[in-house]
């Protein structure tokens, strides 16, 4: 287990290392030169030298490369004397053109998107599961038929457009809400409540329609077992077999989507934080692309392989608590 | 299934019995069909109905008398902001779907053109990823090996990507080129992956079958077996995968152009449509209805088909 335990965190690291390196060589190879944007519109070639070397864009890629990941762990300093910049601890990069580190800006969204991210993921988890295990059970009835419709709707509905529909019905016509703004929970929980219910309801209503489904066929598959017709022929009532039998395979899935789903969610809701103007994550991505603001681009991705990658590990942990079968492969 | 040779065929329909009720009418047919799932009928006819509005679009310009760039200034008011005059976002006999605020460009055309657009570029994507999948997925179910673990390695690499958000940043660093194309690009690098996953599990089995072990015995070299004997029988497995990837793409597309990084302005596309229409959602909310309604139906029906053919291919729902 421990051995299991250090080789799956050892390729995770190698993955990030990976994805840090694929995404800086896009960047350094793909993108206009930072240091003319940086420059703006009254430049001199001896400003564009100078800002090089300031950024340290004058050295060779791996030298670069290596700045980056050792900023990381040690930070590190822009330029030097007066104008020196300098990058604390976990640093991610400078955003030269609103003069903060990359880290302090992630750090100031993350709340957000985290807010966003949880509420969402308890709706979701309720509603698809729920509508998932009722459809199965009660499977061809017309409690079956409308759960799966509602499902294709959430799979079919592009979220920006229910997030628009929601918008418009309930702020604008029935103005049950107020404009969406993110309000911290210290400062009002009603308002707090208020302006994170719609970007919730959306993103619950996609990922919920997809969990439903797959509980669904889950299930389906599951009662249709050599085991579960032994359980069947012992006598046990339905409710039972359901309970104590189908429910632990079926869900084990559900775990794996729910890990890789809710911490892609961490690195930001893009579309609907943008939608909504929620200022979290993905907001600030969306922000950051629009302005060309590389260091920060970059940042947000790197945040979200990260996420996803110990996503992917807690998966893996979990399962082997979960499912027997991988217990005894993994030993 | 290998193909059984048909010498050795028995003929199972005894000749003189005709089947009883006689060869049914096309039109009882599609009553039938249409009986049995409505659903699958209406997808198929809403999709034939996009396709030919796609492929119609630049006929239409003469029929409905405006082309997907041209501003009409009658048709907004200027001193309400640009707003279009009448009820339903000025939905008249000469804009069928109204037209857009502030420049009056005829939404119907627009909506047309966007169908181009969009399905080009989901159907090059599913192509592009479909070869990639199914030629990279049945290498390495089939060779095995290092072959098996390379492929395997760079498929879970891409597949722990955050893809969108690493798209987004793909194509917002890409110089501005040709955006169709390099949507197409991005979009099959991230997905083939998820169909090589499926071909190379399924490749894998199909190699221990005995009419595989036969043809091996019969001295087919490797090419002979991949395309005789493995090829034919994914070939449900991906139509449904295509099926169901097309979708998916032009979800996809809509959100990219809808983030701004995918299809540029003018070039008119169902999800840059409604990114526009964001700042009207209040005032003109048919702009935004419209483009998002022919995303969500087309979304739906290629959803509603996929969900469909695997339940054929493989008897059981989906997941």
């Amino acid at each position: 287990m421990v051995g299991y335990l250090a080789r799956r965190l050892l390729s995770a690291l190698g993955i990030l290392l990976l994805i840090s390196l694929f995404t800086y060589v896009i960047f350094f190879l793909l993108s206009p030169d930072p240091a003319v944007l940086i420059c703006g519109k009254t430049c001199t070639p001896d400003r564009i030298d100078q800002i090089r070397g300031t950024l340290g864009l004058d050295q060779p890629f791996w030298v670069q490369f290596w700045d980056f990941l050792r900023g990381f762990f040690v930070g590190r300093t822009y330029g030097d004397g007066a104008s020196a910049v300098s990058c604390p601890a976990p640093c991610l990069g400078f955003s030269f053109q609103t003069n903060r580190s990359v880290t302090e800006m992630i750090e100031t969204r993350l709340p957000v998107s985290a807010t966003v991210a949880l509420g969402a993921a308890v709706l979701w988890l309720l509603a698809g599961v729920g509508a998932g295990l009722l459809s199965a059970v009660k499977q061809g009835t017309w409690w079956d038929r409308g759960a799966m419709m509602f499902a294709l709707g959430g799979i079919s509905l592009p979220n920006y457009f229910v997030a628009l529909i929601l918008q418009y019905v309930l702020v604008v016509q029935m103005q049950i809400l107020p404009f969406p703004s993110a309000v911290p929970f210290g400062e009002d929980p009603v308002r707090w409540f208020q302006s994170y219910l719609m970007p919730w309801l959306v993103l619950a209503f996609g990922y919920a329609a997809v969990y439903a489904r797959l509980v669904r066929a889950n299930v389906l598959d599951t009662l249709g077992e050599n085991f579960l017709r032994t359980a069947r022929a012992k006598g046990l009532s339905g409710r039972l077999i359901l309970r104590r039998h189908a429910l632990r395979p079926s869900l084990t899935p559900v775990v794996t989507m729910f890990g890789m789903d809710f911490a892609g969610l961490l690195g930001g809701a893009l579309i609907t934080e943008t939608v909504f103007g929620l200022n979290g994550v993905g907001k600030l991505a969306a922000d950051s692309i629009a302005k060309n603001d590389q260091p920060v681009i970059m940042g947000v991705t790197l945040l979200a392989a990260f996420f996803v990658v110990i996503g992917n590990v807690i998966v893996d942990i979990t399962y082997t608590f979960l499912d027997p079968r991988v217990r005894i492969a993994t030993r | 299934m290998s193909a059984v040779p048909s010498d050795l065929a028995v003929q199972v329909t005894r000749p003189g019995v005709s089947p009883q009720g006689g060869a049914p009418r096309p039109a009882g047919r599609i009553v039938s069909a249409l009986r049995s799932s409505p659903s699958v009928l209406l997808s198929a006819a809403f999709l034939v109905f996009v396709v030919l509005l796609a492929l119609a679009a630049p006929l239409l310009v003469g029929l409905v008398g405006w082309g997907p760039y041209d501003f009409d200034k009658n048709a907004i008011d200027s001193d309400l902001g640009g707003i279009p005059r009448g009820a339903l976002g000025g939905v008249s006999a000469e804009h069928w779907f109204g037209v857009e605020p502030q420049n009056g460009r005829d939404i119907f055309i627009r909506i047309a053109f966007g169908a181009q657009v969009s399905l080009l570029i989901a159907v090059s994507a599913t192509i592009m990823s479909m070869i990639l999948g199914v030629g990279l997925g049945v290498l390495a179910g089939y060779h095995g090996g290092w072959v098996d673990q390379v492929i395997s390695r760079v498929m879970d690499f891409l597949m722990a990507f955050p893809s969108l958000i690493f798209m987004i940043a793909l194509l917002s660093a890409l110089p501005a080129g040709n955006r169709p194309v390099l949507l197409v690009i991005v979009l099959s690098i991230f997905s083939w992956p998820y169909t090589a996953r499926v071909i190379r599990g399924q490749t894998m089995t199909l190699r221990n079958r005995e009419f595989v072990e036969a043809a091996v015995a019969s001295g087919a070299n490797s090419a002979r077996i991949v395309f005789r004997e493995v090829l034919p029988n994914l070939r449900g497995t991906i139509i449904v995968l295509a099926t169901l990837a097309v979708p998916g793409f032009i979800g996809t597309e809509a959100g990219l152009s809808f983030l701004g990084v995918g299809v540029t302005p003018p070039t008119p596309s169902w999800g840059q449509m409604i990114a526009t229409a964001v700042g009207w959602y209040a005032v003109d909310p048919m702009y935004f209805l419209i483009p998002g309604t022919f995303l969500f139906l087309t979304v739906l029906s290629f959803t509603i088909l996929g969900d469909h053919l695997r339940k054929q291919f493989d008897g059981r729902d989906v997941a």
